[in-house]
């Protein structure tokens, strides 16, 4: 077994988000994450800190590191200047690496992010793209979304959008040799090798789970069930 | 001696925010939801103003919701960012204006990270040289869109042409404003204001006529999460918090809420829908729901712009019981035209329509 506290300790953001922490529990007050889950983000750091080697492992493994939101509102609220959601985003970053993510069903949603987050990237330069937002995977969108999906040129045009066209402006599309400097900043430093792994330990876990899975897309079993499923088993 | 003491509590929370030339970065979510806000800011910006403000063509995204979607390592995000910053030495700009919280809440903890840990910082541009033989140098001066709206208040109170009154009771409009997690909890010295008392939107409200609502869950969550949108099943979550927002801000029947982060005015926005539509909840008064804008069309509105042209009518939840009581007549003909005037067709099942 490797020594997790101290491959976390390689990380910065685990060295600035965790000094001492005390136990208050103000982390797990004003966390919008533990209103709505079974989640303590004090009982998460007071495990991190001891340096259990079996439990951090199990944490890794875990439902419970995947519950946070990354508001980072604990880190203005904390006595002691730590930030718990560094530390979670450490566990999280580590957990990838190890494989170790796809032993529970919100880690393995680390595949859907990177098949469409990851994806719009290197697609259109930016996280998220209006085009590439559909109304059928985000409902919740309303009418108005579908409306401005179908009638995209029209409705971008008018607020000054520059749909398929280059140079400046909302919209436009990033020129070819941005995108390849972005790739390449990917693969120096190790951003690529990041989605490799997601994308290597999801292919073993798809085989396992008995599920079909393609080489890219949104179109395949895989990507369905860590998009969707939820067990109802993480709430308080 | 009280009021002195005041002041100087007051003054720690205090940002210096450049007057002029602007290297513009823009936002993934805002140009794809709220494009008519930021061609707002930088029309205002240029013509009005007649400041400068630039675009490099090859921007491209901060990777911040892929950092943290926790899909792109840290070491990408700084160099990524490192990458803008050399396109804004190159291109002679030492001002660095960003229109969203999340990519500000990035910057800020990367030069945060460089001042603390300086290594990173020499890792960085190691890294960026050799992707992309670039160079760069840390900004002089950094500031949301926000802040430099907020610089410039009181221009746009000099040419008001709708002040936030009700015209039916003259009394000031109820403003909840939501400044967005990122932008001063992580590091309130960037923030107008810090976490504590953030200023950057409740003092536009106040300079253009509103009353700012203080309400218990004034400074909660909008609910994104980040993954606990992206990801369909998680975004109960989202709903959630979202709800737990606008039942604690219901009691006071706000006029409008007023957004700093394009992605807390989706979700305040769209939320709104979808707790109406499960649950038949609404929160604004006499049953309505509450207009979520951002600050580059309230400002648009004060100053008497277009509401068409600001994109209002491209929100799940329709302003038109706000305009009314500014008293901005609205041309419901041009609602739904092309930039040529042509009629599109009009859509149905909007909210507050």
């Amino acid at each position: 077994m490797e020594n997790y506290h101290e491959l976390l300790k390689q990380d910065v953001r685990f060295e600035e988000g965790l000094n001492a922490c005390m136990n208050c529990g103000v982390c797990t007050a004003i966390c919008p994450a533990a209103e709505f889950y079974d989640y303590d983000p004090r009982k998460i750091v007071d495990l991190v800190q001891s340096g259990d080697n079996a439990e951090i492992e199990k944490l890794l493994k875990s439902e419970t590191i995947w519950y946070c939101g990354e508001c980072m509102s604990c880190k203005t609220r904390c006595p002691r200047g730590n930030t718990p959601a560094l530390v979670i985003m450490a566990l999280r970053t580590l957990s990838q690496k190890l494989g170790f993510f796809t032993e529970s069903e919100k880690g393995r949603q680390q595949f859907a992010i990177k098949r469409t987050v990851g994806e719009n990237i290197f697609k259109y330069g930016y996280c998220v793209a209006a085009y590439a937002v559909s109304p059928e995977l985000h409902p919740e969108q309303g009418p108005v979304w579908k409306y401005v999906i179908e009638n995209s040129h029209e409705v971008f045009e008018r607020l000054g959008g520059k749909i398929d066209e280059y140079g400046a402006g909302p919209l436009r599309k990033i020129p070819e040799d941005a995108k390849e400097e972005l790739k390449k900043i990917f693969e120096v430093t190790g951003g690529m090798e990041m989605f490799d792994m997601i994308e290597e330990h999801s292919k073993k876990k798809a085989a396992e789970m008995g599920l079909q899975i393609d080489d890219e897309g949104i179109d395949n079993e895989y990507f369905i069930e860590v998009y969707t499923a939820n067990n109802g088993k993480h709430t308080t | 001696m009280v009021n002195e003491g005041k002041k100087r509590v007051w003054s720690e929370y205090q940002k210096e925010i450049a007057d002029d030339h602007f290297f513009y970065v823009r936002s993934c979510i805002r140009q794809s939801f709220y494009p008519g806000s930021e061609q707002f800011f930088l029309n205002f910006l240029r013509n009005d103003l007649g400041k400068d403000v630039y675009e490099n063509p090859s921007h491209t995204t901060c990777t911040g919701i892929g950092y943290h979607g926790d899909i792109v390592p840290f070491s990408t995000t700084q160099t990524v960012v490192a990458r803008h910053f050399a396109l804004m030495k190159e291109s002679g700009y030492k001002n660095i204006a960003i229109s969203c919280v999340t990519s500000f809440g990035i910057y800020t903890e990367i030069l945060e990270t460089w001042k603390h840990f300086p290594a990173e910082l020499e890792k960085t541009r190691e890294y960026l040289f050799k992707a992309t033989g670039r160079e760069f140098d840390i900004p002089e001066n950094m500031a949301h869109t926000s802040d430099i709206i907020y610089k410039f208040r009181n221009e746009i109170t000099a040419k008001i042409k709708y002040p936030l009154i009700n015209r039916l009771t003259g009394k000031p409009l109820k403003v909840v404003e939501h400044i967005g997690c990122h932008y001063a909890k992580m590091f309130p010295k960037h923030g107008v204001g810090g976490a504590e008392f953030p200023r950057v939107l409740s003092g536009m409200a106040e300079a253009w006529g509103g009353e700012v609502v203080d309400y218990p869950e004034r400074r909660h969550c909008c609910g994104f999460g980040f993954r606990q949108y992206l990801v369909q099943a998680n975004r109960g979550y989202s709903l959630s918090n979202t709800v737990k927002k606008f039942e604690s801000m219901k009691p006071y029947e706000p006029d409008l809420v007023l957004t700093n982060c394009p992605g807390c005015n989706m979700f305040m926005d769209k939320w709104q829908y979808t707790a109406k539509e499960m649950e038949g909840m609404t929160f604004g008064s006499n049953g309505q729901s509450i207009p979520v804008l951002t600050y580059e069309e309230l400002a648009g509105l004060v100053l008497g712009y277009n509401p068409w042209d600001l994109g209002l009518q491209y929100h799940m939840v329709q302003s038109e019981p706000l305009l009314r009581k500014m008293g901005i007549e609205v041309d419901s003909g041009d609602k739904y035209r092309t930039r040529d005037g042509r009629q599109m067709p009009i859509p149905k099942n909007l909210i507050n329509a």
